[in-house]
């Protein structure tokens, strides 16, 4: 096995063990969906019409649920030093980590996504948009995600002020995101899926090199 | 291991919080050789380990790193690759067991060494399946010297490598060292204990 996949298979089998994120992040989602209803009440019509952008808000507050350890645990370990001093480069290590925060809460949201929209009344149309658009855009949300991790690795309680980075950040993602998802609902094309599209490459592309360049300001300084 | 003819750090100065921590160290070792950093609390024996490994980035002066047929590696990433690491902090996974954790490192620097001979080496053969966090701290400084061993890097910088270890733990980490040295590999070691091998001693601070 190379480095590189080692070390995503390495973070997978951390984030199903005791003390990772990923189930939690999945039952959080469908809770935060299946707690809506009790607060907008039972029409069945509104609960249709704004099930896209609830599930897109659930999926990125979930994401953001696990992402406050991405480098945390190994800077407290000192497996970020071990990495840091590894063949892969920095910017190898943040995408390995990107890979695997994604397959491990991503990647969940996306499967779990369907049978929330029919609790949600989803209208049958926009299922295939929530699916695509949610494949499509949590990637850019654990790229995002990871930039803000990085900078807040080494402060204690970082995860409030994790929040208050990554929020603003992946606004693009969650209008675009439910966007798409209306956009189905109403008949008017794909242009938001488009746009998610864009960004979410856009954002994973350029995420490891941020991530990376933060990871190394903080254990070098 | 690809073997380094010498590491030179010349002139070094470090400051920490706006505080000088030491100015002016310079010392050499060769390849084969062992070298101990000693000095009081706060000497900065740990800040020049990890100037050295290229972890720690606030120096003035030069590090040099002798490769082979003239080859001089002085970018502190670069340096990072040619260094086996062991910090205060173990770069274990609790989670994972010891067998799982060595394979992860094996994998890391691609070592084709057999994993169980490590850990027999290391004396965590019996406890491969365990968890790392039921490990003792002692127990845990073992793995360090696993990863060391499957690091394959010629350039050993070993930070208190013999804190928590009982007198069997210091003797295998010794020799490993002298081992490490006879086979042309270079260890720079912080510590306030004796080693009980052959090391130039290189005191730091006011002593």
């Amino acid at each position: 096995m190379s480095a590189f996949t080692a070390l995503i298979v390495r973070d997978m089998k951390l984030a199903f063990l005791a003390g990772g994120g990923a189930t939690l992040a999945a039952a959080f989602f469908a809770l935060v969906a299946a707690l809506v209803p009790f607060g907008v009440g039972a029409d069945l019509m509104l609960l249709g019409r704004i099930a896209g952008g609830v599930l897109w808000v659930a999926a990125a507050l979930a994401a953001l649920l696990s992402l406050d350890r991405l480098f945390q645990a190994d800077f407290e370990d000192g497996s970020l030093d071990v990495l840091a001093l590894s063949p892969l480069s920095l910017e190898s290590v943040a995408t390995a980590k990107i890979i695997a925060h994604w397959l491990t809460t991503g990647l969940p949201l996306v499967v779990l996504s369907p049978v929330l929209g029919l609790l949600l009344n989803l209208p049958d149309a926009a299922f295939g948009a929530l699916i695509g658009s949610l494949l499509i855009g949590t990637p850019a949300l654990s790229g995002v995600g990871a930039i803000g991790a990085a900078l807040t690795l080494s402060i204690r309680r970082g995860g409030l002020i994790l929040a208050l980075i990554v929020l603003p950040l992946i606004v693009p993602t969650l209008i675009f995101g439910s966007g798409a998802v209306m956009g189905a609902i109403d008949g008017t094309g794909q242009g938001a899926l488009l746009f998610l599209a864009a960004f979410s490459v856009a954002a994973v592309a350029l995420s490891p090199f941020a991530a990376a360049a933060a990871v190394r300001l903080n254990i070098t300084g | 291991m690809a073997l380094l003819s010498l590491v030179e750090v010349e002139d070094l100065s470090c400051e920490r919080g706006g505080r000088r921590i030491f100015r002016g160290l310079s010392f050499a070792v060769a390849a084969g050789m062992a070298l101990t950093l000693e000095g009081p609390n706060g000497a900065g024996k740990t800040s020049v380990l990890r100037i050295i490994s290229g972890l720690l980035n606030q120096e003035i002066g030069e590090v040099r790193i002798h490769a082979g047929a003239g080859y001089v590696v002085s970018d502190p990433e670069e340096r990072g690759r040619l260094a086996g690491w062991i910090g205060h902090h173990d770069g274990a996974k609790g989670q994972l067991t010891v067998i799982d954790n060595a394979r992860f490192f094996a994998s890391l620097y691609g070592s084709r060494v057999d994993l169980v001979s490590v850990l027999d080496r290391v004396g965590l053969k019996r406890l491969a399946d365990v968890p790392a966090q039921y490990l003792s701290a002692g127990q845990r400084k073992r793995l360090g010297l696993a990863r060391l061993i499957l690091s394959g890097r010629a350039l050993w910088l070993l930070d208190e490598p013999l804190s928590s270890l009982d007198a069997a733990g210091r003797r295998l980490t010794a020799e490993l060292i002298g081992q490490h040295c006879d086979d042309g590999g270079i260890a720079i070691v912080a510590t306030h204990e004796t080693l009980g091998l052959d090391a130039t001693r290189f005191f730091i601070g006011n002593t």
